[in-house]
């Protein structure tokens, strides 16, 4: 703790105390990540490459995307859980109609941003529980994923094929990805003045709507940009796995959920962070596999590590939070 | 009439008015046939989500954030346990209730000593346990293939007069929910700890054991759930709570509880639970493909939920 630039703050002032642990905080995802990758250094050193890194991060693109999805949501006070099956029915579109039919495909996915947006209004508008209306909407998603494709199968449209096989120089096409999406969000989000009106909506609604902004607006905002990350996310998805399944989502509901609190995000108070959610995300598809199965640890614990990296972090998060008094 | 507004005004009621309405509505598309056996399915399905569903609208009621999410991964892992501590003989049925409620009741106190010592949300808590729950059910319950002893499983099936005894004996039980809730302390606490938790404080409530009591009490519901899931369908199974996640928050919501906590409805729980399974069952008998069903069933839930609106905002 003393190593964080002990010169440059006033000794032992109260301040000086909060601002470092405020500070530590605020690294915390980072270097829960940092620490995820020792070990994987330490277990393989040759896993720490370019193609090391390409196959590690293969599934961390639509995660990371899901995630900034649900972190969407819960700048606004509300939880989405039906983001999983939502990039399950993208995925079946996107194999589908998206490679066959491209204008269907491209309509029926404005559409589905447009229902999340409804979604948001309705939730404002009725004063309703999130949480039961996306559960609602995670039955009807699946049900028109099944409808759409009953049987797994299904292709991706070549130019997204293209796309998510992209192999830049040097950088992994994964960690590339994940820099952009963060810096467009966090630029989008907490550089520009209706980013901070959006979180705000979280932080406290009321001085919002004393202040004139329209409320309505904000949720209907927030909830479109997660029907859109979430979009993204199943394109990006089947982009990498070639074909897609009604169920190829359904786990990424509580990864997302996990991916937003380990990046520093609270349930309440409009107070995430989109760099710490794509952190969080990256540090969650990586300890899942990769790292358990250089364990040697069987794959049935892989939800088991997840469960415990949250339970890990979150602890550490309490001890910095007490200095933080 | 006074009487009748009053009745009216019982949020509980349109759930019940629903699941009435859906049976006619399939009792009128098969012609009648069928009709009594309907109702005996629809019991003998509910009681599973009843049970359930009053644990959680416990703990749904002790205000905002409060949310077990953790139910499924438990009646996973305790349908495993009871059915290997029965171990398929009749003489370790006793022992394997036991087993599963104890399982239960250790989820849900791990569930608020997670809560307690992290000091964060339950949903986060609830769904951090729920992952390593899970992980656990599927190395210790794998290639599980214990069948329930026969006198359990014909416990589970038992009914007399068309009536499951097991419904009867879950009427028994949430009676004494609703007595609990209404007329203990330990249930007043639970609704004054919902309605503001620093008054309830204040007025001498021991919050941090009302809540422990509340998420071991759920914890524990879930575990005889497992179990007498596990019996019901003669086996044990880890994606066996998999749709009580949904069930469970939907009838408690849909049965007139408030989820902004401080008021819970027990009755509304049975008439939301009958409603969901008759539902199913109407959809089925109209023939629907699983597709269309779960969007009906998605659909339908949202519709109910907007009907029923939310609460003034409080704050």
């Amino acid at each position: 703790m003393t190593a964080l630039a002990p010169g440059t703050l006033p000794k032992s002032s109260p301040r000086g105390n909060a601002a470092r642990a405020r500070m530590l905080r605020s690294l915390l995802p980072a270097l829960s990540l940092a620490l995820v990758l020792m070990a994987i250094a330490w277990l393989n050193p040759r896993a720490i490459s370019y193609f090391g890194f390409n196959l590690m991060l293969n599934l961390a693109i639509p995660i990371a995307l899901a995630t900034i999805a649900q972190m969407f949501v819960i700048a606004g006070n509300e939880l989405d859980l039906s983001i999983g099956t939502f990039v399950g029915f993208v995925g079946c579109v996107t194999a589908t109609w998206l490679r066959d039919a491209p204008l269907i495909g491209v309509a029926v996915l404005l559409g589905s941003i447009g229902v999340y947006a409804l979604l948001g209004a309705l939730i404002h508008l009725r004063n309703l529980p999130s949480i039961v209306v996306t559960l609602g909407m995670s039955f009807v998603w699946q049900g028109l994923a099944i409808l759409i494709l009953p049987k797994p199968g299904g292709k991706a449209p070549d130019w997204l094929l293209a796309i998510m096989s992209f192999k830049p120089p040097y950088i992994p096409f994964p960690i590339l990805a994940a820099l952009l999406i963060a810096a467009i969000v966090h630029f989008g989000l907490m550089r520009t003045s209706y980013g901070v009106i959006l979180r705000g909506s979280g932080g406290n609604a009321a001085a919002l709507r004393r202040a004139g902004w329209s409320l309505l607006k904000t949720k209907i905002v927030l909830f479109a940009l997660t029907g859109l990350f979430g979009v993204l996310s199943g394109m990006a998805l089947i982009g990498i796995t070639t074909s897609a399944d009604a169920n190829i989502g359904n786990g990424y509901t509580l990864l997302s959920i996990a991916g937003v609190i380990l990046g520093g995000g609270e349930f309440v108070g409009g107070r995430v962070s989109p760099i710490g959610a794509v952190i969080g995300a990256l540090t969650l598809a990586l300890a899942a596999s990769p790292l358990l199965t250089f364990m040697h640890i069987p794959p049935d614990w892989q939800v088991a590590a997840n469960g415990a990296i949250l339970i890990i972090v979150l602890a550490a998060r309490v001890l910095i939070s007490r200095r933080e008094r | 009439m006074a009487s009748v507004r009053m009745l009216l005004e019982k949020p509980w009621l349109w759930s019940f008015v629903g699941a009435v309405l859906v049976w006619v509505a399939t009792v009128a598309f098969t012609g009648g046939y069928g009709a009594g056996g309907m109702v005996t399915a629809a019991l003998s399905l509910a009681v599973f989500t009843v049970i359930v569903g009053i644990g959680q609208m416990f703990v749904i009621t002790l205000g905002p954030g409060n949310v077990d999410l953790s139910l499924p991964a438990n009646i996973g892992l305790a349908s495993a346990v009871a059915m290997k501590a029965m171990g398929g003989s009749d003489s370790m049925i006793v022992v394997g209730l036991l087993a599963a409620l104890a399982c239960g009741a250790a989820i849900g106190a791990i569930n608020y000593l997670l809560i307690w010592a992290l000091r964060i949300p339950p949903i986060i808590a609830t769904l951090s346990a729920s992952f390593i729950i899970q992980s656990v059910d599927i190395s210790y319950g794998r290639g599980l293939q214990i069948k329930p002893p026969p006198g359990f499983a014909d416990f589970t099936n038992w009914q007399v007069m068309g009536i499951p005894v097991l419904a009867m004996l879950t009427v028994v039980f949430t009676v004494a929910a609703a007595l609990a809730l209404q007329r203990m302390i330990y249930g007043r606490s639970v609704l004054a700890i919902g309605q503001n938790i620093r008054a309830a404080w204040l007025a001498g409530v021991n919050v941090g054991r009302i809540r422990f009591l509340t998420y071991t009490l759920c914890g524990a519901l879930g575990g005889i759930d497992g179990a007498l899931l596990a019996g019901y369908f003669r086996g044990a199974n880890v994606d066996i709570g998999n749709e009580y996640l949904l069930a469970s928050i939907a009838v408690v919501v849909i049965g007139g509880t408030s989820v902004a906590g401080g008021k819970a409805n027990v009755p509304g729980v049975w008439g939301a639970g009958l409603f969901l399974v008759l539902l199913l069952t109407m959809l089925n008998t109209f023939g629907v493909s699983a597709g269309v069903r779960l969007v009906l069933t998605g659909l339908i839930i949202v519709g109910v939920i907007t009907a029923a609106g939310g609460e003034k905002a409080v704050r």
